[in-house]
């Protein structure tokens, strides 16, 4: 039995020694260098731009500006295609533009023979600007009194939506309690460890864009739009990457560089992102403003909420209302309220671009709805758990309008109980009341709902190919990306499962070539293992279908046939055999041999699948954390954290726990330290290195506790639910809870940074202040 | 990408010197920490460097006759951390460089560079002027000795003037004998960072009449150039050590040093946590030579009380 496992992963060896090829390390030699030239301004136009010193310095191949590249829009996500106009991604970017809506929009490139001469060519362009005021701020953004950010928006709205379930207003009204909150996230970015990098070439008519991407058959479809050519002329290879969190399910610099290798005669062309660039020019977590309402009675039960949201998307779409909608939709479940509003919209400003990050809008969501339960809970002076307890759906339940979205499983209390258990929540919660000294400690807490992919609002879709070998062992090719995560070790192991074979004789490709893997949209949603995981599942089944009918003929040319009546039927295989009841008859090893080499019927044994899914189960989850407050110095330390998962089935232990881990450090950062700054009067990043984003080290990370709940979903191939994204959703509220419980203070802007705790305690008079300025 | 056009190697202190006079543009680069991010960023595209560091004159820590400590410009934060004398006799420089990024760049970095890259957060900076050190800087010329506060001009910009290279940081006798010291560096993130705000005790205390006969503090990041806080110190020569020192401390502190509104932080923020930081450097530095009663130190520098 491979599922359920702690196996060691597939690529771990590869990994640790550096033998794993990335994208920079299977660049040849004579490859060109591309840069781009970004604005110097955050709105406004470009009036005029010289690049004559730039063409005219030694070692430069090419300079093309937005003069040069096609004049349509295309848009960026990595969403499924839309086969319906109404359900499209916004196309409102073009390769390079003299629009400038963001700092550091791009108006060049450079093709150059290395990398310090396309930077020198990139200093000698000389741009004039028209410049228009920057808009950072959603709110001011679609009063709409400038000129438009994008011209098919006149109010800078970007999309707006809504639903009422119930009766609000009326609920609210007979409610004994009402409260309001209002709640407000930073703009974080990923930082994956390796920076969008991709080299691009022509090979006969076609262009081939080797790129670190999560969703390679989806940037072969945005390259076909960008460029406005046939999508069946792209060829896109992704080799192992060093990381994503969703900033690599959007296609960033992919379609430029395949416009420059056409420019240069289909001469390798890299680009590679700078740091620097990845901060400003590729995606972020949307800000997101958040006004909560809520009626409760006086025992805690909650019988009416209402919520009103506002994205700021900056320069451009991208994922773009798709993100505050997820948030708006999770609204609805989770906690058993009938009566129920939301509105949402999403913004244009002339901010870096919010995209797909790990989570896709939840953690934000999370952080305002768990920061408003916990003042809910203080308010009446109840138990947080037992507030929530009082209000949480107990088992099953379904999405009102989305009816395929459904907690088949549902085990968020239970992981409520293993999280109180471990950070001993009855007795700290007493313990830790009135503190009055400068250093005071708190335990918090929160819960989350995530969905398994997309399903029904996009597609989900996935393809998987499985091929005997000669040996018997067998050939696993799919369209579903490893991006760190360990797919291809979960998917190697669902293949050994159903097969009933040994790990060790499945060999999965990891690179995906879209000219030769099945299709499938990516890495995102926390889809792969629910939806992949059913095309592997089928695909296994069937090749095992073809093993056995092989048997079935190989056995009567060998004149071995059994004499149990229906023998044919009574074939099972497993453990890399052919058997018959308790008697082996044949090893999959003669099989592979004489479906290849057979004199009278040799025969490949494949097998291929492309399926839908349409289903989606909800997963669930709840973080605990344990924090010192040095309240003179603002600083918040996390003692201890755990996160407790009812992801269904857990696949491999070892990996799922690694997963939890990775997730609850990106979500102490959330919590505590990192923000993207903004400067509202240019639009420009001030923070935009690793020195200055405050992404925590090992130095700031307490010991991570993972733990599961296991349930069995009936929907999933192995039982499994999402795991991917959870478990950066929840530590950010659970030790802002923590924070409140250890001062009394509630801090409503994330994140918990010294700056803001300092000034919050201030104003709360925990601090003195005042001081004088000489 | 390093858009370096020259780099010349020097072996000998005259090597340098001739470099520096031969090639007036070329920059000194030794660990090269600070040098190679300027030229990452395309500030100084083009640029020419001579690199002093495989001079094996200005490296190291030794102990001249009269007990002067010499710390060779060339010697690695690593190295001067670990480095026994040092252990010894000025551990609060050893401390204060440990806490430089992470042991990369620990292992890389110097003190000469890092004094003379002028930065106002650096992190030796303010222990060196509490340790009142003094530079050696040679050139064609001659050789001759600076005052930390004299070579601090401005932000990045220190009184080395052309030709002259720093090859050693002297700390006599009289500045740490009988002394301790505690350096406080208030960053954002416990690695791989710089200072916000930082603050460096340095105090001699009579613990028979429990009074605190001399104290030097000094602050990063507080003002343009590291702030050496004179008039606290005054005040607080002689003083009774009790709570009282310690809140006067910190008033005190607030009223002398400048530092600035930044998105990084605000003037307040800094204000609010250097008095807080002077104040916990103070008692720590007093605590280390068994002048201060354990529960005072414990309740100053993070005890937690009421719960337990």
């Amino acid at each position: 039995m491979a599922v359920g496992k702690s196996v060691t992963r597939v690529d771990a060896y590869e990994k640790v020694t550096g033998r794993a090829m990335f994208t920079e390390d299977l660049i040849g030699r004579q490859c060109y260098t591309a840069k781009v030239l970004h604005a110097k301004i955050g709105n406004g136009r470009v009036k005029k731009i010289d690049v004559s010193r730039a063409e005219a310095l030694p070692g430069v191949i090419k300079v093309v500006t937005f003069q040069d590249v096609p004049k349509h829009a295309y848009p960026t996500p990595g969403h499924p295609w839309s086969v319906e106009a109404a359900h499209q991604d916004v196309a409102d970017r073009r390769l390079l533009t003299d629009r400038i809506r963001y700092y550091g929009d791009d108006i060049a490139a450079v093709v150059a023979e290395d990398e310090v001469t396309a930077a020198r060519a990139i200093r000698l362009i000389e741009v004039e600007y028209e410049e228009y005021p920057v808009v950072t701020d959603p709110f001011l953004s679609m009063k709409g009194e400038g000129i438009p950010i994008h011209e098919e928006k006149p109010d800078n709205v970007l999309a707006k939506s809504e639903y009422e379930l119930g009766n609000v207003e009326e609920k609210m009204g007979q409610a004994d309690i009402v409260i309001e909150g209002i709640y407000e996230t930073a703009p974080v970015q990923h930082c994956h460890l390796e920076n969008p990098i991709s080299y691009a070439y022509m090979e006969k008519n076609r262009v081939v864009v080797v790129s670190s991407t999560q969703i390679p058959h989806i940037v072969r479809r945005v390259i076909g739009q960008a460029l406005g050519i046939e999508w069946g002329r792209v060829r896109v290879i992704k080799p192992y990457i060093g990381g994503g969190f969703g900033n690599k399910q959007d296609v960033l610099y992919e379609p430029l560089n395949a416009f420059l290798t056409m420019q240069v005669g289909g001469r390798p062309v890299k680009l590679e992102i700078a740091r620097e660039e990845t901060f400003v020019n590729t995606r972020t977590r949307h800000e997101i403003f958040y006004d909560l309402k809520m009626g409760m009675t006086r025992e805690g039960r909650i019988i009416a909420k209402e919520m009103e949201a506002c994205s700021n998307q900056g320069g451009y779409a991208s994922h773009g209302h798709a993100i505050v909608a997820n948030g708006a939709t999770a609204w609805r479940h989770l906690y058993d309220v009938k009566d129920v509003k939301a509105k949402a919209c999403t913004v244009y400003t002339n901010c870096p671009v919010g995209g797909a990050m790990r989570g896709y809008g939840i953690p934000q969501v999370c952080f305002a709805v768990e920061s408003f339960m916990d003042d809910a809970a203080k308010k009446i002076g109840m138990d947080p758990i037992l507030f929530r307890q009082k209000n949480i759906y107990k088992g099953f339940f379904q999405d009102p309008y989305l009816k395929e979205i459904a907690a088949n499983t549902n085990g968020v209390a239970e992981c409520m109980e293993k999280g109180a258990e471990w950070i001993g929540w009855k007795e700290k919660r007493e313990r830790y009341q009135n503190q009055t000294g400068n250093i005071r400690r708190g335990v918090g807490m929160a819960i989350f709902s995530y969905k398994t992919g997309v399903w029904p609002i996009s597609l989900e879709i996935s393809g998987a190919r499985m091929i005997l070998n000669q040996d018997g062992s067998v050939q696993l090719m799919l369209g579903a990306t490893e991006i760190g995560q360990g797919a291809d070790t979960v998917f190697s192991q669902m293949t050994a499962q159903t097969l009933g074979m040994e790990m060790d004789k499945i060999h999965i490709m990891s690179t995906q070539d879209t000219d030769v893997s099945p299709f499938d949209t990516g890495a995102y949603a926390s889809r792969q293992t629910y939806v992949t995981g059913e095309a592997v599942k089928q695909c296994a089944l069937l090749l095992k279908k073809k093993i056995l009918d092989y048997s079935v003929k190989l056995l009567i040319r060998r004149e071995q046939i059994p004499e149990e009546e229906g023998w044919q039927e009574k074939l099972d295989f497993r453990e890399g055999k052919v058997w018959l009841l308790e008697r082996p008859l044949l090893t999959i090893e003669e099989i592979g041999l004489e479906s290849y080499y057979s004199l009278q019927e040799s025969s490949v044994i494949t097998a291929e699948v492309s399926l839908q899914k349409k289903q989606n189960a909800i997963a669930f989850g709840a973080t605990f954390a344990e924090v010192e407050v040095d309240v003179s110095l603002g600083k918040v330390k996390v003692l201890n954290i755990i996160n407790v998962h009812d992801s269904g089935k857990i696949i491999n232990p070892q990996l799922a726990t690694m997963q939890v881990h990775g997730g609850m450090s990106m979500g102490i950062g959330y919590g505590l330290s990192e923000e993207l700054k903004i400067d509202s009067k240019t639009g420009r990043v001030l923070n935009g290195t690793l020195l200055d984003y405050k992404l925590p080290t090992m130095m700031d990370s307490p010991d991570l506790k993972a733990d599961f709940v296991e349930t069995y979903d009936p929907t999933g191939p192995y039982g499994n639910k999402a795991l991917g994204e959870p478990p950066a959703i929840s530590p950010a509220p659970a030790i802002r809870n923590a924070v409140l419980h250890a001062t009394g203070v509630s801090i409503n802007r994330l994140p918990l940074s010294p700056q803001r705790l300092i000034d919050e305690f201030t104003k709360a008079g925990l601090l003195k202040g005042g001081f004088k300025h000489v | 990408m390093y858009d370096i056009e020259k780099y010349y190697n020097a072996h000998t202190l005259e090597e340098a010197i001739s470099l520096m006079k031969e090639h007036p543009r070329a920059r000194l680069i030794c660990g090269g920490s600070d040098v190679l991010i300027r030229i990452r960023e395309g500030k100084m595209a083009g640029c020419e460097l001579i690199g002093i560091r495989e001079i094996e004159d200005i490296k190291g820590v030794s102990m001249d006759e009269d007990r002067t400590f010499r710390i060779g410009a060339a010697t690695t934060f690593s190295h001067i951390t670990q480095n026994e004398l040092i252990k010894k006799y000025v551990p609060v420089l050893g401390e204060a460089v440990d806490q430089v990024g992470g042991p990369q760049v620990r292992n890389i970095g110097t003190i000469g560079g890092n004094i003379c890259n002028g930065a106002v957060s650096a992190d030796s900076a303010p222990t060196c002027f509490s340790l009142e050190a003094q530079l050696v800087l040679t050139s064609f010329s001659g050789t001759r000795i600076s005052s930390m506060e004299d070579f601090y001009l401005g932000p990045g910009k220190v009184n080395r003037k052309e030709g002259e290279i720093l090859t050693h940081i002297l700390i006599p006798e009289d500045h740490y004998k009988g002394y301790t010291g505690h350096y406080i560096k208030y960053s954002m993130r416990n690695a791989m960072d710089i200072a916000t705000l930082s603050c460096s005790v340095v105090c001699k205390a009579d613990r028979k009449n429990n009074q605190l006969l001399d104290v030097k503090i000094t602050f990063g990041v507080a003002a343009p150039v590291p702030l050496r806080c004179h008039k606290t110190e005054e005040a607080l020569k002689g003083r009774i050590i009790d709570r009282d020192l310690f809140t006067k401390t910190e008033d005190l502190i607030r009223e002398e040093i400048n530092p600035r509104d930044s998105w990084r932080a605000s003037k307040d923020f800094r204000l609010q946590i250097g008095g807080e930081i002077a104040k916990r450097a103070l008692a720590t530095a007093l605590w280390k030579q068994n002048a201060l009663e354990e529960t005072i130190y414990l309740n100053l520098c993070g005890e937690v009380e009421t719960w337990k």
